[in-house]
Formats: structure tokens, C-alpha cells, sequence
């Protein structure tokens, strides 16, 4: 079965998710999809599952256009997903979830279908546990066969290892490859070169919701993370800071989540000094910002600012102390969708009275609306506005003086002209002795923008100055050029 | 025929002239809901126009009618006052009705300790000051269960609600029974000297009225001018988002909880000590007006001034409603069906709206 994409479209409001993507997935092969957090492959793939429906462009099985209106007709076809986070129901047994979605029979039938696909892959379940009290990587596993057993025959991974074990890891990759071997196609959607090296003959890169790249594997690493962090250009010198005051210190800081630890880092941030954090997602730098914002508590270490130490306190105490954090994620985590350009300059007042002097307030809201060429009126909610208005409003609701600015991609989702205004203020605010650290997946923008750039690998950092930077040395690093895996 | 035409379509344009989308389409919901209840009273055998005809009547036909209806206005104001500020938060306070009770419970406590000692009027508030301090505490009880123990601010309250109202039983029976009887029938009712005045024999209480409608100006004023409101608002659609532009949200949050608390603890004192209440305290105290509260504040679409014509509508349903048990032997819970299917009618409306600006999940699944 031949599964082809033809200039697939997918907006949401103004972003353009994917953009008229095509791709072509032969049967027997593991297809990788490879590209950053915001590329578009999960929207891509949410489109061939069913799961999304395409603004434009077709899918076609063997020639044969088709339209899904629900993952279950895409099923219907042999197409099936294996989601990010598994789609099953903790509070039922294993053999309970596997029947889920299949015609109807009998308990014994599914009981021994079950065992019989497990014994294929040498699985092992216990059919009457119940799923809450599996691990990640035997949930994907039951998941897989589930699939399996509705005779799906495309299967799609949504960054199947992101929570699972080595061990595990190596089982589902030998299943898979036993998948392809009978004919069957696998689509493989990741962010990790080495895994994309390990299990797929054949890959796709995706960038901005285009097509970047497609090559046959093996393939060297700097050539796919070119295509995944965009071309070598001629660089732009940055004014070089000149040995300030430190602002920000940081030091044998030591933070985890689930998945990561970032171990006995230190760092001293200058006045108006910009500090780059470079790495692939999901590798430190959103930890690293989380803490210094002291959203994140510390396991290790002491944060300072200007000699104060705020380790320990609240985020509120970090914002008195002049430490803003934009997020990445504008609607989700930065602005109120709700609520007016108007009613975010009031709520970003700290000192108030009471009551909300209204006129007071329009002024305010329309005087940040030029300054920062915001396209709306105070009285525009903010879910209408596009990413850049969103990102400059954001901006503008900073506070007056600020220490330490930290920023998750800050131009992600961009136009140019939007990033170079982005980048104006930014620049504005350090040389009013604003220390400044950003997260981005733009190579160009890190080796241009920064002072200093921390690249991080599996949550080790290695620090380098700008001046010795390079997108190549930079795209080496990333993919842990000269380190164990 | 062609004049008839002509009328209805002018009819139509002038509405669709005068409405707009959304205005259109709760009229339609409204005659929808209209429709279904003329056709349950119909189902009862009886005539739709005749049960409209006697709501009408039996709520403003005659002076103590409408003054029985403005009685009822009173606590359903306090409530919803109350609640449009926890659904500002996005809070769902169905422990509302255990705020009023501990009102009650907390009113009638502090008149069982001072009303003989202060003056009747310091009394009174005082009463009222307990009361308010009673809702509160319920109300932050139940904010403290849902930030700090992870209980949902849903079956908090209601936990709170049953263990308020087992609390007023066991006062009415123990602690505070009325000498000589056990009965749940209620305490030892209050001398006339603690009871708010009435207007010179007309059955309604205006320092209670007027209390309420300072409320929920109160209220309106908050939610439409104040910081506090506007971090409400900000909190109630993205905690995480507002969190980060700086606002303290558990401190916030508790806050509202405390002063919906304390509304509703207002209305549990007018049910002890306003001029047409039983001035006791007895069981079920809160009479369900917290829940018609909720479904005045949804009907309103959490808009303050609508919530206060649509309180006064309410409230005339459940008088008028009472004269169909006299008259027609119809059972007054009909006034609850028509309430009830008015609430269904006007927030299906509101789904339709909400379909069209996000597909769910159960609209693309066969």
C-alpha cells in the first residue's frame, strides 16, 4: 500500500501549520519524519490519521484519492497513529483497551488475537492488569497492537521514545523493523537525529511547515541539520560587549524534569550582555530559563541578581526583582486569549488602586500600540491578533526596567520584518544594561544575535563565544558531535 | 394572504434589523424553551395560555403578590451576586447553598448571644456581620480544600452543603432546640424586636432589598471597573497566562471565594431575620435558592444586568407558579419545569453560538 500526500495545506488563524507539504511513503519502509518542535510533523501526520482535516491538497492510497472526516475512517483504510501520549484508558485492563474500537466478538477470541500479535513481537502482558499500572513503553506497545488487530498497515509514531526506556526502545524498534519487513510502512516522526539514524532508511525534513530536505539514510548529520535549522548565511557583526557589571549569576545550578537533568551549570550574565541557548528540543535550555525565572525549583545551586540571591523564592518575588519571562507558547502561557489589548495593560500593573482608571489606561494601551507598531486597537482581544502582534505586545508589557530577560524562541513563528522589530527592542532594552538569554532553534539568529551561546546536548552545556561560532559548528554540537550518547 | 405574507416577512427583517446574530439566536432558544413548556402544561391536559395567564397573576396581580415575588427577589440577588463573581474566576461555587446555611446558622448564633443584651438595630448587624463572616469561612473552606487539597471546588461545596445543613438539624434538635419540643421543626422563633421592619404592613423588607441591590451594584462595579475584577476575569480564562503577567492567583482566587461567601451568608441572614421570613432557624434553610441562583447567573450568560431582570423573573415563576396548585391542581413544581427548560433553551442557544468558533470532539466522531 502506497500512501502519497499532495501539496497538503493546514492553517490555524493566521499560522500556516504545514504548508502545501508533499510526500510519498513506499510500502516495506520506515519513513522518517524528522524536523523541531513546531515544524508541522505532528499536524501533518494528525491530517493523514484523520485526525485533522487538510485546508487544502489530497491524500491518496495506491493512486486513489480519499477524504477523512474521523481517525476511525482512516482506520477503516489501514492508516493508524500511535499518539505522542497514549490514547488509552488507564482505568481498564489491557485485554479491555485492546477490544476497544474492534467489531464486536468474543472476549476469549480477542484474549487469544491478543496473545498470539504479543508473541509475534515477544511482548509480554498480563491481559487482565490494568493499563494504569503499565509502564509508557508497554502502553505504546498494547497501542501498537491494537492497531495491528483493525489490520492497520500504515502506522504512524508520534515521537514514540520521548518517555520510554532503552530497553523498550530497542524492543519497539526491532518490532518496527519486523513491520517493514512484511510490507508494511512505518512513519516515523522525530526531532532526534540518532534515532532517525538507528531505525529509518528514508527521511523527510520539515521546517516552518515545508519540505526542507529528503534523503536516503545514512546521510551525514551536519547535511540534516542544515536542512532542519535553515541555510548558512553571511553573518552580521554584533557590537561586542564590553566586560560589564554581572547581573545575572548563576551557579552549580542543578534542575531536572521527568526527562532531564541539568547538572552543576554555572554562568555570569553581564549588563546588556545576550547569551544564546542553542540545542534540540527538549535538551535544557527551556529548564535552564525556567529557573532562572524561578519557575522551576532548583535541586542545586544558587541564583543571584545584582548581589540579591533569589534562590528559592517565588516567580512573584524574581518579577519585583526585575526578571521577566516570555514563553514560547504566547496564548498559552503569556497572554490572556480573552481579553483586550486595554485589559492586558491594566492586569500588567503591579501598583494599583482599586479602581481601573479606564481613560488612563486607553492611553497607555494606544501609546504601546505604536511604540510597538501592534496592528489592532486597545479594544482588540488578543486571540485576534496575529503571532507577531502577539509577540510584540508581549514586549511591550514588559516592565520599564528590567534586569534579566529571558526568552523562549522569540521569533518563532515570525515574518522577518516581524523578528527584525523583535529584535530592535531587544536590543534597545541591553544596551540599557538588560542582561538578556534566548532560546532558539535559529542557528543564523544565534551566531548574529548573541554575545555568548550555551548549546546543550541531553542536558549538558557547552559554553562558546559567539566569535568562535559557526551554524556548522553549531549544527556538530547540537547533534553531540565528540560526546557519548 | 399577500397581506399576511408582507407582515411576516416585515416582521422578519425589522428583527433581523434590530438583533443580531447572537441576540437572534437566543430568541430563538427562549421561544423554543416557551414552546416545550406550553407543550408539557398541554401534556397535563391543561391550557398553555390559561398557566401563563395565572403565573402572571399569581406573581404581580395584586400587591402581596408582587411583594411575595420581590421576598423571593431578595436572596436569589445576594446569590447571584455571589456567584457572578466565582464564575468570573471560572469556579463552579455549587457550594453555594451551604454558605447561605452557615449565614443562617452564624446569623442566628450571634442573636442567640446579643440580641437580648445590644440595642435590636446594633443587633441586627451584628447578626448580619456573623453571617457574612459564616458564608465566608465556608466559602475560603471550600477554596482552601480546592487549592491546597486538590479537591474540585464542585464536590468541595457540595461535602460543605450536606455537612452545613447535618449541622442545622443538630443544632435545631440539640444545642438550640425550642424548649419543652423536638421537632426539626426549627428554633425558638425571635421576638418581633429582631425582625427587619416590613413597609407599614406591605410584606416586603426594603433594608433587606436594598442591601441586595447595593450587592450586586457592588459586584457589578467589580467586575467591570475594578483590578480585582479584571484579574478575575484574567484568571478565570488563563491561570497559567495570568499567573505570569504577575497576578497572585491563589490569593485572588480565595478572595472571591470569601466575598461570594459572604453575599451568600447575607442571604442566610435575610432568611432569619428579614420582615417576611420565618426568623428561626430550621433545616434546608437555604430553600434552593443558591441552585436557582446558578441557573439565573447561566441564563444570564454571566452578564450582571441581565442577571437581575432574570432573578426578577425567576422569582415570579416560583410565586406565580404556586397558584397553579390552587387553581388547577397542578403541582407548583411546573414553575421549576418552566424555569428549568427556559436555562436548557437559552444555553443551547449559546452552544450554537460556541459550535460555530470550535468543532468538538463528539461533532466529527460518527
Amino acid at each position: 500500500m502506497q500512501v502519497e500526500l499532495r501539496g497538503i495545506t493546514r492553517t490555524f488563524a493566521t499560522l500556516r501549520a504545514v504548508d502545501r507539504v508533499s510526500l510519498t511513503i513506499r510500502p516495506g519502509v520506515i519513513h522518517g519524519l524528522l524536523g523541531e518542535n513546531g515544524a508541522g510533523k505532528s499536524t501533518l501526520m494528525k491530517i493523514l490519521a484523520g485526525y485533522y482535516r487538510a485546508n487544502e491538497g489530497t491524500v491518496a492510497i495506491d493512486g486513489e484519492p480519499v477524504r477523512f472526516y474521523s481517525p476511525e475512517m482512516a482506520m477503516d483504510r489501514g492508516i493508524g497513529m500511535l499518539y505522542q501520549e497514549p490514547l488509552d484508558f488507564p482505568n481498564l485492563t489491557v485485554l479491555e483497551n485492546f477490544r476497544l474500537g474492534a467489531p464486536a466478538g468474543s472476549a476469549l477470541a480477542a484474549r487469544r488475537l491478543l496473545c498470539r500479535l504479543a508473541a509475534r513481537f515477544t511482548f509480554t502482558f498480563d491481559t487482565d492488569a490494568l493499563v494504569q499500572t503499565l509502564s509508557i513503553g508497554e502502553r505504546q506497545q498494547l497501542e501498537l497492537l491494537r492497531l495491528l488487530a483493525r489490520g492497520v498497515r500504515v502506522l504512524i509514531l508520534d515521537e514514540p521514545t520521548t518517555a520510554i526506556s532503552a530497553a523498550q526502545r530497542e524492543k519497539l524498534f526491532a518490532a518496527l523493523r519486523q513491520l517493514a519487513e512484511e510490507g508494511n510502512s512505518v512513519l516515523f516522526v522525530t526531532h532526534k537525529l540518532a534515532e532517525a539514524a538507528a531505525i529509518c532508511s528514508r527521511v523527510t525534513v520539515l521546517a516552518r511547515g515545508r519540505v526542507t530536505g529528503e534523503a536516503p539514510l545514512p546521510c551525514p548529520d551536519a547535511t540534516l541539520v542544515r536542512m532542519m535549522f535553515g541555510h548558512d548565511l553571511p553573518r552580521v557583526a554584533k557590537p561586542a560587549v564590553t566586560a560589564a557589571q554581572p547581573r545575572s549569576c548563576i551557579r552549580g545550578l542543578t534542575v531536572a524534569d521527568r526527562h532531564l537533568t541539568v547538572r552543576e551549570l554555572s554562568l555570569t550574565v553581564g549588563a546588556g550582555e545576550v547569551i544564546g541557548l542553542a540545542g534540540l528540543e527538549g535538551s535544557g535550555q527551556r529548564l535552564l530559563l525556567r529557573a532562572a525565572a524561578g519557575l522551576l525549583p532548583v535541586a542545586q545551586g544558587t541564583i543571584t541578581l545584582d548581589e540579591t540571591v533569589l534562590t528559592g523564592r517565588g516567580y512573584h518575588d524574581y518579577l519585583d526583582a526585575g526578571v521577566a519571562y516570555l514563553p514560547s507558547d504566547r496564548l498559552g502561557e503569556g497572554l490572556v486569549a480573552a481579553l483586550t489589548v486595554a485589559e492586558h495593560v491594566a492586569l500588567a500593573r503591579r501598583r494599583h488602586p482599586l479602581r481601573i482608571d479606564w481613560p488612563s489606561t486607553l492611553v497607555a494601551a494606544r501609546t504601546l500600540i505604536d511604540e510597538y507598531q501592534v496592528k489592532g486597537t486597545p479594544e482588540t482581544r488578543v486571540r485576534e491578533l496575529s503571532g507577531g502582534n502577539q509577540q510584540r505586545l508581549l514586549l511591550g508589557l514588559l516592565p520599564e526596567q528590567l534586569a534579566l530577560l529571558l526568552l523562549e524562541h522569540p521569533t518563532r513563528g515570525l515574518d522577518i520584518e516581524s523578528s527584525l522589530a523583535v529584535w530592535e527592542r531587544l536590543a534597545a532594552r541591553a544596551r540599557q544594561g538588560t542582561a538578556i538569554m534566548f532560546a532558539s532553534a535559529d542557528l543564523e539568529e544565534l551566531c548574529e544575535r548573541s554575545d555568548r551561546i550555551i548549546v546543550f546536548y541531553a542536558g549538558q552545556p557547552t559554553i562558546l563565544a559567539a566569535a568562535d561560532a559557526s551554524v556548522e559548528k553549531l549544527g556538530a554540537l547540537i547533534g553531540g558531535a565528540g560526546r557519548a550518547a | 394572504m399577500t397581506r399576511r405574507h408582507t407582515l411576516r416577512h416585515r416582521l422578519a427583517i425589522t428583527l433581523a434589523l434590530w438583533l443580531n446574530r447572537a441576540q437572534r439566536r437566543r430568541l430563538a432558544g427562549l421561544l423554543i424553551a416557551l414552546a416545550l413548556a406550553a407543550l408539557v402544561v398541554a401534556v397535563l391536559g391543561a391550557s398553555p395560555w390559561h398557566v401563563a395567564e395565572l403565573i402572571f397573576t399569581g406573581s404581580f396581580g395584586t400587591p402581596n403578590a408582587a411583594a411575595y415575588v420581590i421576598d423571593a427577589w431578595v436572596p436569589l440577588l445576594f446569590c447571584a451576586a455571589a456567584l457572578l463573581l466565582t464564575f468570573a474566576a471560572g469556579m463552579w461555587n455549587i457550594g453555594i447553598e451551604g454558605q447561605i446555611v452557615m449565614g443562617a446558622v452564624f446569623a442566628t448564633g450571634a442573636l442567640r448571644l446579643w440580641g437580648a443584651i445590644l440595642p435590636p438595630a446594633a443587633a441586627l448587624a451584628v447578626a448580619a456581620l456573623a453571617a457574612i463572616l459564616g458564608g465566608a469561612l465556608w466559602a475560603l473552606l471550600t477554596g482552601a480544600l480546592r487549592f491546597w487539597g486538590n479537591v474540585n471546588e464542585i464536590f468541595g461545596g457540595l461535602g460543605l452543603y450536606f455537612v452545613a445543613n447535618s449541622l442545622t438539624v443538630w443544632l435545631v434538635l440539640g444545642p438550640w432546640r425550642r424548649a419543652g419540643i423536638a421537632s426539626t421543626s426549627g428554633t425558638e422563633p425571635f421576638p418581633p424586636a429582631l425582625w427587619l421592619p416590613d413597609c407599614a404592613g406591605f410584606p416586603v423588607g426594603p433594608v433587606e432589598l436594598l442591601l441586595a441591590l447595593a450587592a450586586f451594584v457592588l459586584v457589578a462595579f467589580l467586575l467591570r471597573g475594578s483590578h480585582f475584577g479584571l484579574r478575575l476575569k484574567a484568571l478565570g480564562n488563563n491561570v497559567e497566562a495570568s499567573a505570569r503577567l504577575g497576578v497572585p492567583a491563589v490569593r485572588q482566587l480565595c478572595g472571591a471565594f470569601v466575598l461570594a461567601g459572604g453575599l451568600a451568608g447575607l442571604a442566610g441572614w435575610t432568611q432569619v431575620v428579614g420582615a417576611t421570613s420565618r426568623h428561626q432557624l430550621y433545616p434546608l434553610i437555604s430553600n434552593g435558592y443558591g441552585f436557582l441562583a446558578i441557573m439565573v447567573v447561566l441564563c444570564a450568560g454571566f452578564r450582571p444586568w441581565r442577571s437581575l431582570l432574570i432573578a426578577l423573573a425567576f422569582a415570579a415563576i416560583a410565586m406565580g407558579s404556586l397558584q397553579l396548585a390552587l387553581q388547577l391542581q397542578l403541582d407548583s413544581a411546573l414553575g421549576g419545569v418552566i424555569q428549568g427548560l427556559l436555562v436548557l433553551g437559552l444555553l443551547t442557544a449559546r452552544g450554537w453560538q460556541w459550535r460555530q468558533r470550535k468543532r468538538k470532539v463528539w461533532q466529527w466522531t460518527r
